[in-house]
């Protein structure tokens, strides 16, 4: 469906960076692009959207060229039926809910798919205020909401959620998985979160310093062993402490800071920071109903 | 007492405003998106009323202009106006004396959006123009407000460039500005107070109510 061949030469820090990009996409499919910041992924997004030009190559998207360097196409934004959701959610201040999604609306569209979407997003009781008094993740709805009045066929999400807190990233981690699967959309999503990529994407593309290094199931690109056991979280290293003979280090999953004892060897290549898997088959857990 | 002068300050600030609003958006949406080279150059222009003496800017406005000049006489010819000692060539050199007042908040007040308010609007299918209209400008009242009023109240003070390229011809060009300097001089003191009591109130109401509306106060006020 989207088949996307590019090259841009994008100032970056310390230099010029090449950003080439070769990518296929099914249709129906959901693409996450992952790395580490200024490696080139929303500017990939961008240049899909036609908001940024390559400088050469070629897009298309269902045999339809977007664009193309050496016929010299270049479609117009508004003329390639995305949605996109932005990282600052770019709602108008001056509308509220409701002419956010008005004006977004398509022309000669669904006359009732507005209705639809805010109830399906769960913003009927919003819909007369101004985003100015939107809490971040009822933004980040209306933002979502009004990417898909235009009944986009592509939907392209920019680090959505990094802004939420854990619990209202899962939450609207369902609310995109609803809706790519209930309006056909081919999604292409930039996120830093692995917990968020295992939930949500078909395939994960690896990139660094511009160049797409890895492709694959979230699964096979992230953890390599494939364990037996169930247990496996992603988390990231807060602390590395040696005690005695062994070093603790300390792990945020998702919200919960966890204790695991680790070897020297373990923890040669490892530092604060790291994204880590933490995983466990040995033994039998238990199991305690939560009454909240 | 004649209250000539004074109607004829109020309809010079008033049409002055009304054109810049015209140029002045357009101009300054120009400005805070485009990466052209040509851009410090239009800057520059724009600004230099700010820091040349009006006399200077008269002084040019009447060797391009006055009728015996190629520009002028062509003008005079073709479009029958004539910009010197009259209220339209008073009203252009104070749209240009008057341009940075209005183009610079706008200016500022473009730049200072979001990228993605106007990306989102074009993704969405929406012209540049459709954009500004519906997105740009209500996100920046406050800047939109302070260029109109200071224009206006810019207009009312000029001296200057007034006298040097309208003279002081009764009802077309002799704004209140210039009846106050010369009933000082013929000393006439009772209209001279008259003349200045009133562009001084004016000037204090017009500011006061940019800062009113822009800080919020009769918001407050009203709720």
């Amino acid at each position: 469906m989207i088949s996307l061949d590019i090259h841009k030469s994008l100032r970056a820090e310390g230099g010029v960076m090449d950003l080439r990009v070769n990518i296929y996409i099914e249709k129906g499919e959901w693409v996450t692009l992952y790395g580490p910041s200024g490696v080139g992924k929303t500017s990939t997004l961008r240049m899909l959207a036609g908001l940024m030009k390559p400088d050469e190559g070629s897009i298309s998207v269902s045999d339809t060229p977007w664009f193309d360097s050496a016929k010299r196409v270049n479609l117009k934004p508004g003329l390639r039926n995305i949605g996109y959701v932005f990282q600052d959610f770019a709602l108008f201040p001056n509308m509220t809910v409701r002419q956010n999604l008005e004006y977004a609306r398509k022309k000669g569209g669904n006359g009732n798919l507005l209705n639809v979407v805010l109830e399906m997003i769960e913003l009927g009781e919003l819909q007369d205020q101004k985003p100015a008094s939107l809490s971040g993740g009822q933004k980040q709805r209306v933002a979502l909401a009004r990417a898909l009045v235009q009944e986009p066929k592509v939907l392209l999400l920019d680090e959505p959620l990094s802004a939420l807190d854990p619990a209202m990233r899962m939450k609207l981690q369902e609310y995109l998985g609803k809706v790519h699967r209930e309006f056909e959309l081919t999604t292409l999503l930039v996120s830093h979160d692995i917990s968020e990529i295992s939930r949500l994407s078909d395939t994960v593309l690896v990139m660094e310093k511009g160049r797409v290094v890895k492709k694959g199931k979230p699964s096979e690109v992230f953890f390599k062993q494939q364990l037996s056991g169930k247990f496996k979280f992603t988390g990231k290293v807060i602390s590395i402490e040696k005690a005695d003979l062994m070093y603790v280090v300390h792990v945020l999953v998702q919200e919960q800071a966890v204790r695991v004892i680790a070897t020297a060897e373990e923890v040669t290549d490892l530092k604060p920071g790291d994204q880590v898997m933490v995983a466990s088959k040995a033994f039998n857990p238990l199991l305690y109903k939560l009454d909240i | 007492m004649d209250w000539g002068p004074l109607y004829l300050t109020l309809k010079l600030a008033l049409a002055t405003t009304f054109i810049l609003v015209l140029v002045g958006i357009p101009l300054g949406y120009w400005l805070s998106r485009t990466t052209s080279w040509v851009k410090p150059v239009i800057e520059t222009l724009v600004s230099m009323p700010l820091v040349l003496p009006p006399t200077v800017l008269g002084f040019y406005f009447l060797i391009v202009f006055g009728p015996e000049q190629f520009l002028g006489s062509w003008i005079d010819k073709w479009l029958g106006i004539r910009l010197v000692f009259s209220f339209p060539g008073l009203v252009l050199a104070s749209v240009i004396y008057s341009l940075p007042f209005m183009v610079q908040p706008i200016h500022s007040g473009l730049s200072s959006l979001p990228n993605s308010l106007l990306e989102a609007s074009l993704l969405m299918g929406k012209s540049k123009w459709q954009t500004l209209i519906k997105v740009g400008l209500p996100n920046i009242k406050p800047a939109l407000l302070t260029g109109i009023i200071l224009s206006f109240a810019h207009t009312i003070g000029e001296f200057g460039v007034v006298l040097m390229i309208g003279g002081s011809i009764p009802d077309k060009t002799r704004v209140a500005s210039i009846a106050i300097y010369e009933e000082v001089e013929a000393l006439n003191y009772t209209t001279a107070h008259t003349y200045s009591l009133f562009l001084l109130v004016l000037a204090f109401i017009v500011l006061m109510s940019v800062y009113l509306i822009n800080g919020g106060y009769l918001k407050r006020f009203w709720r």
